[in-house]
């Protein structure tokens, strides 16, 4: 049974991953490619300004090992179904673990929730702290402690998750499914608020105080000259806002397509009699031949 | 399904819906624990190749070249980069 969910959440996730990068790549690359454009303009505006201070030129930015095509076909379509089959081995493993402690909860509407619960801890909670970005955006000095942040918060949301359905259901015999259900959540709300509220904001971190001054994130601000005029615009809103809608999106897309693929898969193995009839595949007998469980 | 779905009665109210047999529990079982627990190191290492490495920090040193090929997922899946 084990080998059998972890491979069905592995199809699922692959399916769910290549949705999910054809959706990236009809909307995320314009966008992309515009916060690309404005980089590589900022970066010669900057140029500009600092020959006419008397600055050394910047050798700055890596080389470029893959052609933006490379990266917007091949790669963005790798990242995103090696993503997609990641989060469905880890999604099986959640489900595996909810199996037979859900009451009257059957196989398919579990793994809608268990995809929910996945989008919820993965990504949409970390996301209200710390947002997508698209290139052009964020500070090679703070990476590492944007990396580490972001961990963090996945890693507190995650957990606090899991945290709140196991407080859930112990407090389902005294309270009741509702009731517990909403004890959870806001047990969940609360601890992850202390989280978010004690993590701090990226534009507050030391090295962007030092050498940008303060500000709430690294959106790039109206590059001025040291007359104080406006030389090269902020990065554009509708941009940022179009990256980070698709962002969100993806991940719907993603989530729901692990769930809504898993759900009849799982229901066939595990709730295999639609007319009620007791099938004999479901019936193994303890210690039959093939192992019921690990199989 | 006898052994198996014993514990999930101690669990409340779990009379299957009409027509559908009583899902057992899989977890904990010693060989499923194992499959689990390997299941879940290699995904998050997926997801630590995918997200994180040679961003903030890198096994293979200096080089960008799994950052730079995943570079355009990296930053649509919400990791922090550049
Ligand atoms: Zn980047």
């Amino acid at each position: 049974m084990v080998k059998r969910i972890i491979g069905r959440g592995l199809l699922a996730g692959a399916v769910a991953g290549l949705l999910a990068f054809a959706f990236a790549r009809i909307f995320a690359e314009p966008q992309i490619d515009k916060a690309i454009a404005y980089e590589s303009g900022r970066d010669a505006a900057q140029e500009a300004l600092d020959k006419a201070a008397g600055l050394p030129p910047d050798m700055g930015g890596g080389p470029d090992l893959f052609s933006r095509t490379v990266q917007a076909d091949v790669g963005l379509g790798v990242g995103m179904v090696f993503f997609g089959m990641a989060m469905g081995a880890l999604f099986a493993v959640a489900y595996l673990l909810c199996l037979g402690r859900t009451g009257r909860l059957r196989a398919r509407t579990l793994s809608v929730l268990v995809a929910g619960g996945g989008l919820l801890g993965f990504y949409v909670v970390p996301f209200l702290k710390y947002p997508a970005n698209p290139p052009a955006i964020g500070h090679a000095e703070t990476i590492q402690q944007r990396g580490s942040l972001y961990l963090v918060m996945v890693l507190c949301s995650v957990v606090f998750l899991a945290g709140a359905v196991w407080l859930g259901q112990r407090l389902q015999t005294r309270f009741g499914n509702w009731n517990a259900t909403l004890l959870g959540a806001a047990a969940y709300v609360v601890a992850i608020g202390i989280v978010m509220a004690l993590l701090p904001s990226l534009g507050d971190l030391s090295d962007n105080v030092r050498l940008y001054g303060h500000h709430a994130t690294e959106t790039p601000l109206p590059l001025t000259d040291p007359r104080g005029h406006i030389v090269y615009p902020g990065f554009p809103a509708d941009v940022l806002f179009g990256f980070r809608l698709f962002s969100v999106l993806a991940q719907l897309v993603l989530w729901g397509a692990i769930g809504l693929v898993f759900a009849p898969m799982a229901q066939r193995l595990l709730q295999p009699a639609p007319a009620g009839a007791r099938p004999k595949e479901a019936s193994p007998g303890a210690g039959s031949a093939p192992d019921p469980v690990t199989t | 399904m006898s052994s198996l779905s014993a514990s999930a009665a101690t669990h409340g109210a779990t009379t299957p819906e009409a027509g559908a047999p009583a899902i057992p529990v899989v977890v904990p079982h010693a060989r499923a624990v194992l499959l689990l627990v390997s299941t879940a190191v290699i995904a998050l290492a997926v997801y630590y190749f995918i997200g994180v490495d040679q961003g903030a920090v890198s096994v293979f040193g200096n080089d960008m070249h799994v950052h730079e090929f995943v570079h355009d997922a990296r930053h649509f899946l919400g990791f922090p980069c550049h």
